[in-house]
């Protein structure tokens, strides 16, 4: 498993982190350690196991569909970095032509 | 005048019931206290006017209305990823620091409604990813045993404030270890209830199918009585359970005799210090004592759990810190070319570098073509390592073992390097993957120098059990400790 300067640039876009060339350089090193170590698991026969994705017994947790009262607009919006008026304010998204 | 910092939690609740201290005085001994001990570094926001005028209330209510209240009068640090109403929820990240709870996590309400007065919020690792305390963006903790080593982690503000008599108990988180972990190397009791015995919301996730909230208290008698208020199914978190929450603190005196303690083979067998060794080998000779019959068990694939937890813990991370764009709440660049740059400045300026390296690592494994080497096929160990632990319950009624392979280690030992940190969690992740409740106990041997812990895991939801050997253990260990 190669996990290049590259590689790490690839993943930082996926994940909406921008790094600087230290950074990459650091990750690149430290993961390419890091997935050696976990990639031990590939040493075991799992055919025929199943995969867990969480612990407990519980399916489909449902409950009536009523209205109760939630965050009030306000308080959601209280912690907004850029607000406008009752909306989140973002930088433009559509370009024009 | 008595000593406030000695009483148990119950004794404190019980003198605030019937006046013979007031909530005031006993806040205002623990904020004193707190701030003396500021190198330690264990608080990101002490909320003294807060904490005072809650107490001033507390006192003004009449005694019939206290009556109920479990925990009247007890003050309490909350780890910083836990929300409290009005207050900075920081996580410990600077995408945070600004950060004001519009709600309530369900355990602060059952607190508050017991009676609690929320002293501050407790420092953590960033995102409580981590396990030393030394990845917050407001500063390392200091462990109050000795300041040149760490408190563990990720809990390690809550740990090293009940350590050090800055609070008589906390909150703490665990996922992977880090209530454990941190107790053990703080010389505290820290119990990890099983997955869903207690409401995750408010809590801000970081692993949902790991993360837990428990109690950091002094003794076992008082994480028994904590539990019992946090505890109880919450309609809100979908994942919490509903069955009933046992009387623990009533639960905690019986006979040992005739119970099996499974001590696993893998824990044991090297890579422990020598004063874990030792340790565990007193506790397991203490346990015999009592009537325990120790029998020796096996955990195979226990050593492919580190693996597994940082596959799917820095999977789950990738996914959930994903919210913390900018947008809605938290820290947002201040200088960007369009909404996707915006975005990448925003989380670049925002987190520190572990919870970036988990991000990166957790998208690795979820991305095409690793998802099946990886994240798949770590789920399929988890199941073997639960198929593990099923088939030594069969045999034992619960583990005795180390919390840590190791006393608390300096300051800056192993934070520049990675996956030696991360091994450090080898014997707290099984409970996690299995969602298990364990829980970590001060045990003292001759010579010890630093504190060391015991671990106990435990059947799922039988906390009851668990604390009763805990108890147990506690008590034969500070009798023999007085010879």
């Amino acid at each position: 498993m190669q996990i290049g300067k590259e590689q790490v640039e690839y993943l930082a876009r996926l994940s909406g982190i921008e790094l600087d060339e230290a950074e990459k350089e650091t990750f690149s090193r430290q993961l390419l350690r890091i997935i050696g170590y976990v990639e031990q698991i590939g040493d075991l026969d799992l055919s025929g196991v199943p995969p867990t994705a969480h612990t407990q017994d519980l399916t489909n947790v449902m409950r009536e569909d009523e209205c109760r009262p939630g965050l009030p607009q306000d308080a959601a919006l209280a912690m907004a970095p850029d607000r406008q008026g009752d909306y989140f304010r973002v930088p433009k998204v559509i370009k024009s032509e | 005048m008595m000593d406030i910092g000695r009483l148990s939690l119950s004794e404190l609740s019980g003198k605030a019931l019937a006046g013979e201290i007031s909530a005031e005085e006993a806040a205002r001994w623990f904020l004193t206290r707190a701030h003396e001990q500021q190198q330690i570094n264990a608080f990101i926001k002490l909320d003294d006017e807060g904490a005072l005028a809650r107490a001033r209330t507390l006192d003004s209510i009449d005694t019939e209305a206290r009556a109920s209240m479990r925990l009247f009068g007890v003050p309490i640090a909350i780890k910083d990823n836990i929300c409290v109403a009005g207050e900075t929820t920081t996580c410990g990240s600077r995408i945070l620091q600004h950060f004001v709870s519009p709600y309530n996590a369900t355990v602060v309400e059952k607190l508050i409604s017991a009676g609690a007065v929320i002293l501050g919020k407790t420092n953590l690792d960033e995102f409580a990813m981590g396990s030393s305390t030394e990845t917050s963006f407001f500063g390392i903790t200091r462990n109050p045993h000795d300041l040149d080593r760490s408190p563990g982690g990720s809990s390690g503000g809550s740990t090293a404030a009940v350590a050090a008599g800055c609070a008589p108990c906390a909150l703490g988180t665990d996922t992977g270890g880090s209530i454990r972990q941190p107790a053990s190397f703080c010389g505290v009791v820290g119990l990890k209830p099983t997955y869903g015995r207690v409401s995750r919301y408010g809590l801000v996730a970081f692993a949902p199918s790991f993360d837990q909230i428990g109690p950091i208290t002094r003794n076992v008698r008082d994480a028994a009585l904590m539990l019992e208020v946090i505890a109880g199914h919450d309609p809100r978190d979908s994942t919490s359970v509903n069955r009933p929450v046992p009387e623990f603190s009533k639960l905690l005196d019986g006979d040992l005799s005739g119970l099996k303690v499974g001590v696993i083979k893998e824990h044991v067998e090297g890579g422990l210090t020598p004063l874990v060794a030792k340790t565990v080998q007193d506790a397991m000779l203490a346990l015999e004592r009592l009537g325990v019959e120790i029998i020796p068990v096996s955990l195979p694939h226990l050593n492919y759990a580190v693996a597994v937890y940082y596959i799917l813990g820095t999977g789950e991370t990738s996914s959930n810190l994903l919210r913390y764009d900018g947008v809605r709440y938290g820290h947002r660049a201040s200088s960007y070319s369009d909404l996707v740059d915006m975005y990448r400045k925003t989380r670049r300026e925002g987190f520190g570098q572990e919870v970036k390296r988990r991000i990166i690592l957790g998208t690795f494994v979820l991305s095409t073509g690793y998802y099946e080497a990886y994240y798949l096929k770590a789920q399929r160990v988890r199941t073997l390592i639960i198929q593990d632990l099923r088939t030594a319950f069969e045999r034992v009624d619960m583990l005795m073992g180390p919390t840590s392979p190791q006393e608390a280690f300096k300051i800056g030992e192993k934070i520049e390097d990675p996956l030696t940190m991360y091994l450090s969690d080898i014997f707290t992740i099984p409970a996690n993957l299995a969602g298990l409740p364990a829980i970590s106990i001060p045990y003292n041997s001759e010579g010890n120098a630093l504190p060391v812990g015991v671990q106990l895991i435990a059947r799922s939801f039988d906390e009851a059990g668990m604390l009763r050997v805990a108890r147990a253990l506690e008590s034969d260990n500070s009798q023999t400790g007085k010879e």
